[in-house]
This record gives structure tokens, sequence and C-alpha cells, in this order.
């Protein structure tokens, strides 16, 4: 299939204007990139966890979405799609489907990290073909900024704040992708809006795939992260540079980096963004060294996964 | 099918569809998010030299693209976030002031 | 309810959880997605027996929780299938954000809940604490008193459930253990038969609609027409009494057991009246027969229905009585208020001129059982409330140990 932007363009729109998420926003980019992969001649179902893309782009009596769309609670868009995708191939091999159905998740860092985390496994385990997107924003943006499982260290958010016995969030983050991996699933990758040819083709071998696939794209969130909101896909763009956000597959069980950097300290990456700014301090120097290390860590186990050493 | 709903707000219980579905996709059409707009995209067609990037990046849907060009911006959804003038390669599109684009008869700033 | 059998019948012994599977074969659905819990589990694993061994056209899906189960449901449901799942107490409580779910999107789920204690501390045995905490969710509630009644009252679920006029969830409650565990004689009707009466689904909506689309689960937080879908629902249940007793009549036309909201015993002529739901009925009538044989005028009434709840017709039915015991296997917790059936039957007394004076028996939590001297005690002191005309103690505990 062609990730050439002059065929791009010709695909549907299936995410139409008129939604009301944030000027600059970094989930309606990777929707909007996620779905250019789509075969053509499929039809389409969408889920939303509760979050923002879900409250922006369905607000009664509109719907953004061009296809149908179904959101019924936070943690459970994955179980939900599942019933959806069950439906599909019974109906199918009883006659009353002729069309070819595709089953899209887009959740975000909350609804998959966290609280969708148990129905998100179940679903990759059940083996329902279905394509789990992550747009990931490191934070609960909907409800005002709260840290989840997939916030940066030392990353301000209004429930990791920073204060006198305080610098941002304690924890790392959890790996999701590998662990989204480690259900043994068809198609597993990481993906940024900022490289938008990748995340296309792995949109595109998430739908052929002949199973459950997911995808966590990195979708910067101005709000959250406090940078000018141009800037949006500068962020993907920095992060993976810094290799904070690695951009990499695992299909069929191999792992594969997809893009070539050249690696960056991430202290250039961090110094970006208000959620940060605090680190630069003199008393949180650890801070930014440990991140540097987490970072560093994580990218050896990467190439080794991927056998690049 | 176009679900007519310019009285929406006067309806009774009875009227609203069976536990709120909504049977016209894509129907945000009708709200336009243009107004949100502070600062406008501006595209110089001389500079651009149809890269179709400014497309890929657009969190609004607002990149109108024609048999594999694109043809303009639509100001009805453009909400002004300015990251298709930031990432465009050939510097083809400017962020100029919404009043003065408004204030702008002769059409210059489209 | 076996009032007799019709051609095309068939006879049976089996355990109520087992003529739940039956039901579920014959109705075929096309989803089923359900996770085990005591006593629930029998029936998950008979039917997915008959899914492995071919007898439906059932894709199951064996979710990792409870709450999966219901969303899985409802996003089969939203696709056009007709769907099923069954649960029990604490599995029904990690449904609970579901269930209003399924009903606000109007989706005709059917869910058979075999009736168990909700923890702490934790006990698998029968109360019904678990649906009657969900009296609110939006659902339909039909009690069974045996495995024939939940076999029968499975099949009408799928009619009342997917009538147009109503397309709401169906909940079936049966006894943990009492009936989901004892071997019962159950009729089964021919499988064409039951199949015929169902029908075939046809969905209000469906997300697989490829021609139109749809946008389902919308947000309704900015301007505001949530009260009115909630208006849209109350109607829906509304329409229900006329629904469910059309189809409990129809029922016995093809069964030979028709179905209202409730059965009555001697109530024509008794004085005073025991209300009763669930098994419980079946200790209840037997001693109602008893005394009645002996010249006490005492009558009873079981109730099945219990959302919608029949506020009129009961009060038309107890309005002569001079004093009702209500039965009540739950408690509410809302402050020596009783019971569930108790509050809900008080509130429906209070438009009439001349009402029963009204006692509650809160009995068996946590599987105690209703023994026959503890109902002859309730009818005792009954009798002497009518008697009387007064009420010493409105909310009474039978069979607690003090």
């Amino acid at each position: 299939m062609s990730t050439k932007l002059a065929d791009l363009v010709q695909k549907p729109q299936y995410l139409s204007g008129g939604h009301r998420l944030c000027a600059g926003c970094g989930a309606s980019i990777a929707v909007r990139q996620i779905l250019m992969g789509v075969p053509d001649d499929v039809k389409l179902v969408i889920a939303n966890p509760t979050g923002c893309l879900e409250v922006s782009t369905s607000i009664y009596p509109y719907t953004a979405w061009n296809t149908s769309y179904i959101h019924s609670a936070f943690e459970n868009a994955a179980a939900t799609l599942s019933g959806a995708e069950a439906a599909y191939q019974t109906l199918k091999k009883q006659g009353k489907i002729k069309e070819d159905f595709r089953f899209v998740v887009f959740g975000g860092d909350g609804g998959t990290y966290d609280i969708g985390l148990q129905a998100l496994s179940g679903t990759l385990e059940r083996g329902h073909r279905l394509v789990y997107v992550c747009y990931n924003n490191e934070a609960y943006m909907n409800t005002g900024i709260q840290r989840s499982g997939a916030t940066i260290m030392g990353s301000w958010t209004t429930t990791s704040p920073y204060g006198r016995y305080s610098s941002g969030k304690k924890e790392n983050r959890k790996d999701m992708t590998a662990i989204a991996a480690a259900h043994n699933i068809p198609y597993v990758a990481q993906a940024s809006i900022s490289h938008w040819r990748d995340l296309v083709r792995k949109a595109q071998k998430a739908f052929a795939a002949d199973g459950p696939a997911f995808i966590n794209v990195l979708s910067p969130c101005h709000r959250g992260w406090r940078y000018p909101m141009e800037k949006t896909v500068e962020m993907a763009k920095m992060a993976v540079q810094a290799c904070i956000w690695p951009l990499y597959e695992v299909e069929n069980g191999k792992w594969n980096l997809t893009a070539k950097v050249k690696k960056q300290p991430v202290e250039g990456y961090l110094k970006t963004q208000g959620r940060f700014a605090h680190l630069f301090q003199e008393e949180n120097k650890d801070i930014l060294k440990a991140i540097q290390e987490n970072v560093d860590a994580e990218w050896e186990k990467l190439l080794n996964l991927c056998e690049q050493k | 099918m176009t679900w007519d709903i310019k009285d929406i707000q006067k309806w009774g219980w009875r009227q609203h569809p069976l536990g709120g579905v909504i049977k016209d996709p894509g129907n945000s059409c009708q709200f336009k998010t243009g107004g949100w707009r502070t600062f406008r995209p501006v595209r110089d067609e001389e500079k651009c030299n149809q890269c179709l990037i400014c497309y890929v990046f657009c969190p609004d849907s607002a990149i109108l693209a024609r048999d594999g060009k694109i043809t303009g911006i639509d100001y009805d959804f453009c909400k002004g976030c300015g990251i298709c003038a930031a990432e465009c390669p050939k510097d083809a599109i400017q962020m100029i002031d919404e009043t003065m684009a408004k204030k702008d008869n002769a059409g210059k700033f489209r | 309810m076996i009032t007799g059998s019709k051609a095309g019948t068939k006879t049976v012994a089996l355990i109520g959880t087992d003529a739940i599977a039956e039901a579920m074969r014959q109705i075929n659905p096309d989803v089923v997605a359900a996770y085990p819990i005591t006593p629930q589990t029998a029936i998950v694993e008979t039917y997915s027996q008959m899914v492995a061994d071919g007898l439906v056209k059932t894709n199951m899906i064996a979710v990792e929780s409870e709450h999966s189960a219901m969303s899985a449901a409802i996003g089969a449901a939203a696709s056009g299938a007709r769907v099923m799942t069954a649960t029990s107490a604490q599995g029904l409580g990690l449904m609970w954000e579901m269930l209003y779910i399924a009903s606000g999107l109007r989706l005709p789920i059917i869910m058979p809940n075999v009736n168990r204690a909700l923890s702490a501390p934790i006990n698998i045995h029968c109360d019904h604490g678990d649906s009657m905490g969900a009296r609110d969710s939006g659902w339909i509630q039909l009690f069974s008193e045996n495995a024939q009644e939940s076999y029968d009252n499975t099949i009408q679920a799928i009619r009342i459930a997917e009538n147009p006029a109503v397309l709401l969830p169906v909940m079936v409650l049966l006894d943990g253990f009492i009936i989901s565990h004892s071997i019962d004689r159950v009729e089964l009707l021919d499988d064409e038969v039951v199949s015929h009466f169902v029908g075939e689904f046809k969905p209000a909506y469906s997300l697989l609609n490829a021609r139109n689309p749809v946008s389902v689960g919308n947000f309704d937080g900015l301007y505001g027409y949530y009260f009115e879908f909630k208006r849209q629902q109350e109607e829906a249940l509304l329409n229900s009494f006329r629904v469910i007793n059309e189809v409990g009549e129809e029922f016995g036309k093809i069964s030979g057991r028709p179905y209202r909201f409730f059965e009555t015993i001697g109530m024509e002529d008794a004085e005073f009246a025991i209300i009763v739901l669930g098994s419980a009925a079946g200790t209840v009538r037997q001693q109602v027969e008893d005394m009645r044989a002996k010249g006490i005028p005492i009558g009873m009434i079981k109730l099945r229905v219990f959302r919608p709840f029949p506020a009129r017709e009961l009060a038309e039915a107890i309005s002569r009585m001079k004093a009702v015991a209500v039965f009540d296997r739950s408690s509410t917790f809302a402050g020596n208020m009783g019971g569930p059936v108790f509050i809900e039957l008080r509130s429906a007394l209070y438009d009439l001129q001349k009402r029963p004076l009204l006692v509650n028996y809160v009995y068996g939590l946590g599987g105690r059982d209703l023994s026959v001297d503890l109902v002859n005690k309730a009818a005792a002191e009954l009798a002497e409330v009518a008697c009387s005309g007064q009420v010493k103690q409105p909310v009474n505990y039978l069979g607690l140990r003090e």
C-alpha cells in the first residue's frame, strides 16, 4: 500500500471538521494519520473510551465521525469493541452482513495504561481482530492534566505538582508498548505524529494483521505540556530524537527499529516544555540525571531487542 | 441523510432519537469552529510546492485538497493553531491577525 | 406455575442453571459474553459446551471480567446482534456502571442473574440484595419461583426486551442454589416453538449498518438533553407493562403457562395476605393452602415483575385486606424502613382511601433458610395484626439469631 501523500489525501476524511478539540491538538492529528492507513473498500467501526477525543467529537446532536462510532465508558473501550467485532464475525458468517469491516479504538493514555488496561489485555489475549490505538499525551488531559501511568518521571501535573516537598511525578512511566507486545499479538508498534509516513505504514500493517494490533502514538498536548500550540508536531519530533519515544514495531514477535535517529540529550527536549521547568532548578539536577539514565537504559534494552547491538 | 436539528433546543422528549443515537455521520461539519481563531493561516500559492505536509498535520481536517493537490484552507473549521505554518518546509504559510484579515475586504489574506 | 402440558413439550429433570442454558440454546443468541461466578457458573459451563458441540450459532466471548461482559454485550447489541449474558452478586456489582449504559443506549440485552448475597462477609448463597440494588438501573426485572419459571421468563424476556415500544434490557432473577442447583421438573418447549416465539431480532440501530453509520453513546454534557432521554426510558418502562402482559398471555398459548405481573392465591376471600417473590413462594404457598384448608382467611401474592413495579395492580389486589405481610429477601439499610418490596408497596398504597396495615419480614439473607415454622410464625403474627388492627413493629427479621 502506498504511503505517498498524494495518494493519502485522496482517502476519505473519517474525522470531520467541527469537532471541539483544542486548537493544536495532537490527538486528532494521530486519528487522521492512523485512518489514512485504512484499506480501501472497508467499513469502519470506531470506539473511544471517555476522554478528550470522545467528549470533543461526539457532542450531541453533532458527531464528527463520518463512520460508525461507539463510546460506552472509560475503562472498557477494548471490551466494547470486542463485542462489536464478535457480533460482526457471527453476523458475517450467518450472511447477514456482506461488507468488510475494520474495528479501531482510539484511547488516551489514561484509558489505556491505567483504567482500561485490564479490558485491553483481555481483548488482546482473546485475539479479536481490531486495532487499538493509544493517543498518548502522557497525562489525564480531559479532566485537567493529572498524572497517569504514562507520565514521565519529574513531570508536573495537577496531581504530581511541584512544591516544597515535591518535584513532580516521582515514579517512572510503565512500558505499555512492551506490555502489549507481551500478549504475543501479530502487530505492536510505537509511533509518533511527527513521523507521519512511519505512522501510516504502521497503521496499514495493523489493519492488515489477522488479529489484534496495538499502536502507541505520541500525541503531544500543549495545554498539559505547556508549550506554544503550533509546536505540537515539533515536540513529538524532539521526543523521538531524544529517544525518550523511540519508534519501533514488533511484527509477529520480531522487534524492529523503524526510524534512524542521532540520539540527542533529553535535556533539550525537556527544556521546551513548562511541565519540566522546575527540573532546571539547581536542587532538581538529580532528577534530570535520573531521566536521562532511564532513557539510556530503555534505549539500550530496545537496541538489544531489535538486535541492533 | 441530513438530520434537521435547527430547533433541537426546543424539542420535547419524544422528538429525540432513541438513546441519543445520531444517524447523520459527520454532521459536526454544520458546527463551525472557525470563530475560535485569533490568527489565520494564509497560504502563498507561489511558494507552496504542494508537498502536502500541512494536510497531514492539520488537527482540524481544515486543509482542502483535491486530486492530490492543496486547494485552500477551510476557514469554517481552522482554529488557527499554526501547526501548518510551523511545519511548512517552504515557509509558504503565514499566520496573520484574524481581525486584520476580516477587515481586509479586498481578500488579500485568503 | 405448571398448569398442564401440551403436545410437543418434553418434561425433564434439570437444575435451574441448565434450564436457563436450555432456554438460551433454543433462543440461540448471536453473541454471549460472560464471566464465571458462583452460582451462575453452571450456566456459562453448560452453554460453553453447547457452543463447543455446535448446537448454537452463538459467538461466545469468554471475557476477563463482568465489567467487560456487559461492555462486550453492549458493543455486540449496538452492532445489531441478539445478546445474552449472565451473572451473580459481585459480578452484577462489577457491571454496575454498564447496567445504566445498557438501558440508556436502549439495548435489549437479556441477563439471567442468579441471586446471591453481596459481600462482605463473602457469602455465596441466595438473597436478593444484588438485583434489588440494581432496581433503578433501567432494567426490567422478572423473578422466578423455580427452574420452570426461570426457563419461561428467559424466553419471554427476549420478546419483552426487543418490543419496539420497550427496547430495554431484561434481568431474569432466580434464587442461587435453591433454584440454580436444585433438580426440578421442567417442561421444555420444542426448539421450533421457541424459535418461532422469539422470532428474528430487528435492531433499532446497528454499528454494522454499512449504508447508515450511527454514532452511539454520544456526549450530552453541553446542551443538556439528558433529562429528555431519561424521560424516554421512563416511557419505555411504562410501555413494558402492556408488553409484559401481552407476551405472558401469548406464552400461555404455546406452553399452557400464562404469565402476569403476579400470581394470587385465595385473594378473593382472604382477610390478610403474604407477598413474596422468588423461591420462598413455594414454602409460603404450601402453608397458605394448609391454613386455608383449616378455614384461616389468608391469601398470598407471588410477585413476578419487580421492575416495572406494578403498583396500581398490587394496590388493587390488596386494598380489601385488613393486613398484609411483605417478605423481603434483602434489606435497604435505609434506617429501619424495611426491604425494597415493602417500601415500594407502602408507597403504592398511599393514595388509597382505605388501605391494609402493612408489616415487613426481612428473611433469608445470605441463604438463611425460610422454614415452615418461620412462615407459620409470621402468619400468626399477621393474623394478630389483622385482628387487633395494630402494627406493633413494622419491620421484623425472620430467622435472625437474636
